[in-house]
């Protein structure tokens, strides 16, 4: 048996029965991240011995009886914004190479709670700046599924090490489609959870307003089990829910018989590939199949979604990344003052994709500018927002394409090509200005690449997109399907 | 030409609430440098705040005590600017949503009253403490963070002020109303208390303002009152010498008693201020309004008239007591055991107070607690002492801590009232002055006094005054 195929429920059951001790789990997915990852490219750093000192920890209460949660003794890891108390959090940034935070995350605490064990951290594009992980200043990941193409991003490592086996879930950031477009890419689940769902404490920030974390799963259940794992109200995190976390695990079942779906043809026009397009299509005639009931609508200011959201996260950014001046925690490139210290610092620290957004977004707030751009791009979120409300007062859920395409190739929209790296975050970005929940599960294979299907909620939804989703699943063989990263 | 100086203050007040803004840390003043922080108040990566609900309670409470309106709903507003001394390069204040607005307060300068605005009331995060070391190649800098994060309250007045000494005046009257809300320690010199000046000057009768100027560095009432003098001076120089003012911030030079140009205002592209998404905005309810009104103290205004209404005192003696919220609770609390009350705020703005400065002591800290002070004027009004022995006992009660009839009989000091012992001392003077005793006689009153005067000698102060003046008189 390969212990690397399973999920992170399956191997659980595994754990404990007892048949696979945490330890044997760790090894197998050390094993796994030594035979592919020199190809893959989604670990940032390993945490080998750390991993295996929980594994022990694990295994030992076990044999005292003690009673462990679904996760414990499971491999994972997480995307290298997410910080680690005495492990370097780098969010993949010459700015923080080197940058050991002193404390850690409160979903880093709630999973170290449940017994996770943690095989390390993963690459993304700097900063979650970008849709592709060749933004990241130490190198780019690859597609599990073609090594020649790119896993999205910016939660690129994670989405990969789901994929290929490296990792039994991990988590990432979901900022403007940071998690669902790489799980589209690489054929796995994520989910974006609602603003506020999950705590952002110990999230290196991109833009606060939008920025949530959320797991990459191999399948549905796994996905419900991870969220039930880190959701819920935290007091270091004054924008969370003080609502209380249903069981999603629990609450899957394959019914979905006279739910209301809305399908918003905006989402259905120019730029969608074809094959995409016929591939979502089926989807959708298989959620009717199931007994929901699928009907075209509209969100009529989605075109509008892209640049409001380039404006407000990049706003946004300008002022959080402000902190990275040479000062008193990462990167240092000295000067003869302070502002030349400054200067150097970020001038060598920031690689070009997140240089470009400061500068606009910093251009964006400048008094002149304040009233036509940032302001504007405020307003225009609170049609976007109302749009979804009208939508969700006829539809239980709306579905559209994760992406326009399947993954593309490297270097074709990386750096040197900014919009055209945009056009991978148009059909994301309006549901982060929304705040929603949003899952991306995958729906199919073009050209023997992944093809991802959104399904958009309400907020704190989750379970009935989990729900849904979770039907579509138990009804396709998709999330079966694994690359053939054949280990040399 | 006569001209006319336009002041606005802009205070900083550092409130004393146990913790910091935004963060757990310790707000307690004069630790090590860099041990009250945590990774909130240093900006590290990842890091969130979650704003204390104390400073927000004193900000409603200092807003209504300045008679401002108190936001439905306020937030916070990242203000960019990079300096060393904030560690994100923002500060997070309060931008186009002030806690308070549209508020004044009064100030009594030589006998009028004057209503001066207040123009908002917002919350902030204070920033580190920045120390320059000199040495080879420009020397270094070091930062102190303990001071990053203390919550404070900038205070703004509209430009109503037209002196340096109306300009004191509002500062002392904010500084008391501050003090009366137990919202600050309010310290010049440890910067709990801070104030910087707008100043221009104009024509008298001009209605369109000068060029402003901003004086920083005024450390004390005196200094803001000096620098404005100067900076006033200064500026009516320039145009009657048909020179412009160039708009600049200085910093006033306590020592060398002159401003300095600190950086000379440019175009500048602002601090990008903008909702911070991190905080969510505070929505304040009018019941929690209301309920700060209710637990608000007495303000010194309402507190100066009822010394005025139920105590009959004078206008002068109740804008003294009431500067201090102190010596007003002393005041009130010796009144409630000795009702003359003009006698308590005579001994309080005289002696007592002269013994206060002269021990260096804030009137909570006085050694004679009110009940003792009432003791003392007991005895005075029994007539078992006179009031120079009083002055000379409560003298005492101040360095010893004793209390008063303790002091006065150990000293032997009870006053002389026996007529037949005070009538053969009496004669004694008069037989040992027969000059005087004849000037008297031929008309010069005044000898009096001299007479008195020798009798309380040889009484060492002792005799009663009253008892002394009649038996003279008879015997005379």
């Amino acid at each position: 048996m390969n212990l690397c195929e399973l999920t992170a429920h399956e191997l659980g059951e595994l754990l404990k029965s007892r048949q696979v001790s945490a330890v044997e789990a760790t090894e197998a997915a050390i094993n796994r991240i030594e035979a592919v990852d020199s190809r893959v490219q989604a670990f940032v750093t390993r945490t080998v011995e750390e991993a295996f000192a929980q594994a022990r920890a694990v295994d030992a209460a076990r044999s005292r009886g003690e009673t462990l949660g679904p996760l414990a003794g499971i491999p994972m890891a997480l995307k290298d914004n997410i910080c680690t108390v005495g492990i370097r959090t780098t969010c993949s940034s010459r700015m923080l190479a080197d940058w050991v935070p002193p404390y850690e995350a409160t979903v880093v605490s709630r999973l170290k709670e449940a017994g996770a064990i943690l095989l390390g951290k993963l690459n993304m594009d700097e900063f979650a700046m970008g849709a592709t992980t060749e933004t990241s200043a130490f190198f780019p990941t690859r597609n599990p599924w073609d090594l020649e193409r790119v896993p999205g991003g910016s939660s690129g490592g994670s989405a990969a090490a789901v994929a290929a086996g490296e990792a039994f879930y991990t988590l990432g950031s979901d900022t403007g489609g940071s998690i669902r477009q790489p799980a589209a890419f690489c054929g796995v689940v994520g989910l974006k959870p609602t603003y506020g769902r999950v705590s952002r404490h110990g999230l290196i920030a991109f833009a606060p307003s939008m920025d949530q974390i959320g797991p990459l799963t191999r399948d549905v259940t796994d996905c419900a089990l991870i969220l039930n794992a880190v959701a819920g109200h935290d007091s270091s995190d004054c924008t969370t829910a003080d609502l209380p976390v249903p069981d999603y695990r629990a609450a899957l079942n394959t019914d979905i018989k006279g739910l209301k779906i809305g399908v918003p043809r905006e989402y259905f026009a120019d730029g969608l590939d074809p094959e995409v397009a016929a591939i979502v299509r089926r989807a959708i005639d298989k959620l009717a199949e199931l007994g929901a009931i699928c009907e075209e609508t509209s969100l009529p200011h989605t075109e509008y979604a892209l640049p409001t959201y380039y404006l407000v996260a990049y706003a946004e950014a300008s002022s959080n990344l402000a902190r990275y001046d040479g000062v008193s925690f990462g990167l240092r490139v000295p000067g003869r003052d302070i502002e030349e210290m400054n200067i150097n610092t970020r001038t060598e620290g920031f690689g070009p994709e997140v240089k470009r957004r400061l500068m606009l977004g910093t251009y964006a707030l400048e008094a002149g500018n304040y009233e036509a751009f940032y302001l504007k791009a405020a307003k225009v979120r609170t049609l976007i927002r109302q749009d979804f409300e009208a939508a969700f007062n006829k539809y239980d859920l709306l579905v559209t394409p994760t992406e326009p395409m399947v993954a593309f190739r490297l270097g074709e929209k990386g750096n040197k090509k900014p919009l055209a790296m945009a056009a991978a975050d148009s059909y994301t970005s309006a549901v982060s200005l929304a705040g929603l929940p949003a899952l991306s599960l995958p729906c199919g294979f073009s050209q023997g690449l992944p093809v991802g299907l959104q399904l958009i909620g309400p907020s704190f939804a989750e379970a009935r997109l989990l729900r849904v989703a979770y039907a579509f699943e138990q009804n396709t063989e998709y999330h079966r399907r694994r690359p053939a990263l054949e280990v040399a | 030409m006569e001209y006319e100086a336009i002041i606005g203050l802009e205070v900083h007040v550092e409130l004393k609430t146990k913790s910091k803004i935004f963060c757990s840390c310790s707000t307690s003043f004069g630790a090590e440098p860099n041990t009250q922080v945590c990774p909130i108040c240093l900006g590290l990566p990842g890091t969130l705040p979650v704003t204390n609900r104390q400073v927000v309670e004193f900000g409603i409470k200092t807003a209504l005590a300045l008679n401002c309106q108190v936001a439905s709903y306020c937030k916070f507003d990242p203000k960019h600017y990079y300096y060393p001394d904030v560690p994100k390069n923002f500060q997070w204040s309060q931008f186009d949503m002030p806690i308070g607005s549209n508020g004044h307060l009064q100030i009594n300068v030589d006998g009028e009253e004057l209503v001066i605005g207040i123009a908002r009331v917002h919350m902030e995060e204070d920033a580190g403490k920045l120390i320059h070391i000199d040495g080879p190649d420009g020397g270094y800098s070091l930062v102190d963070y303990n001071r990053t994060g203390v919550p404070l309250l900038e205070i703004v007045s509209e430009p109503d002020l037209r002196s340096p000494a109306q300009a004191r005046a509002y500062m002392e009257k904010l500084r008391t109303i501050l003090h009366y809300l137990d919202v600050s320690d309010c310290k010049m010199e440890e910067g709990s208390l801070r104030c910087d000046a707008n100043v221009s000057v104009r024509p008298r009768g001009s209605s369109t303002y000068g060029t402003k100027i901003e004086v920083k560095n005024m450390n004390s009432f005196r200094s803001l009152q000096r620098a404005l003098e100067y900076e006033i001076e200064r500026q009516v120089n320039l145009l009657e010498n048909g020179e412009q003012v160039q708009p600049a911030t200085v910093a006033w030079d306590e020592s060398r008693g002159v401003t300095t140009v600190m950086r000379v205002k440019g175009e500048s592209s602002g601090y990008r201020c903008f909702p911070e998404p991190n905080l969510v905005p505070i929505e304040i309810d009018s019941a929690w309004i209301e309920r700060v009104r209710q637990e608000l103290p007495e303000l010194p205004d309402a507190r100066r008239q009822r010394l005025i209404d139920d105590y009959g005192l004078p206008l002068y003696d109740a804008e003294v007591i009431t500067s201090s919220k102190e010596l007003a609770d002393y005041f009130d609390r010796t009144v409630a055991l000795y009702p003359d009350a003009k006698t308590v705020s005579n001994w309080l703005m005289g002696d007592f107070s002269r013994l206060l400065n002269a021990h260096n002591l804030e009137p909570g800290q006085a050694p004679v607690p009110p009940q003792e002070l009432a003791a003392l004027l007991q005895l005075q009004q029994e007539g078992t002492i006179s009031g120079k022995i009083a002055k000379q006992v409560l003298e005492e009660m101040f360095a010893s801590g004793k209390g008063a009839r303790q002091v006065v009989e150990e000293q032997g000091l009870i006053q002389i009232s026996d007529a037949a012992a005070l009538g053969q001392i009496v004669a004694e003077v008069l037989a040992a002055n027969p000059k005087v005793v004849e000037d008297y006689r031929n008309g010069k009153t005044k000898a009096l006094g001299f007479l008195v005067g020798q009798v309380m000698k040889a009484t060492k102060g002792k005799a009663n005054p009253g008892l002394v003046n009649k038996l003279l008189k008879e015997q005379l």
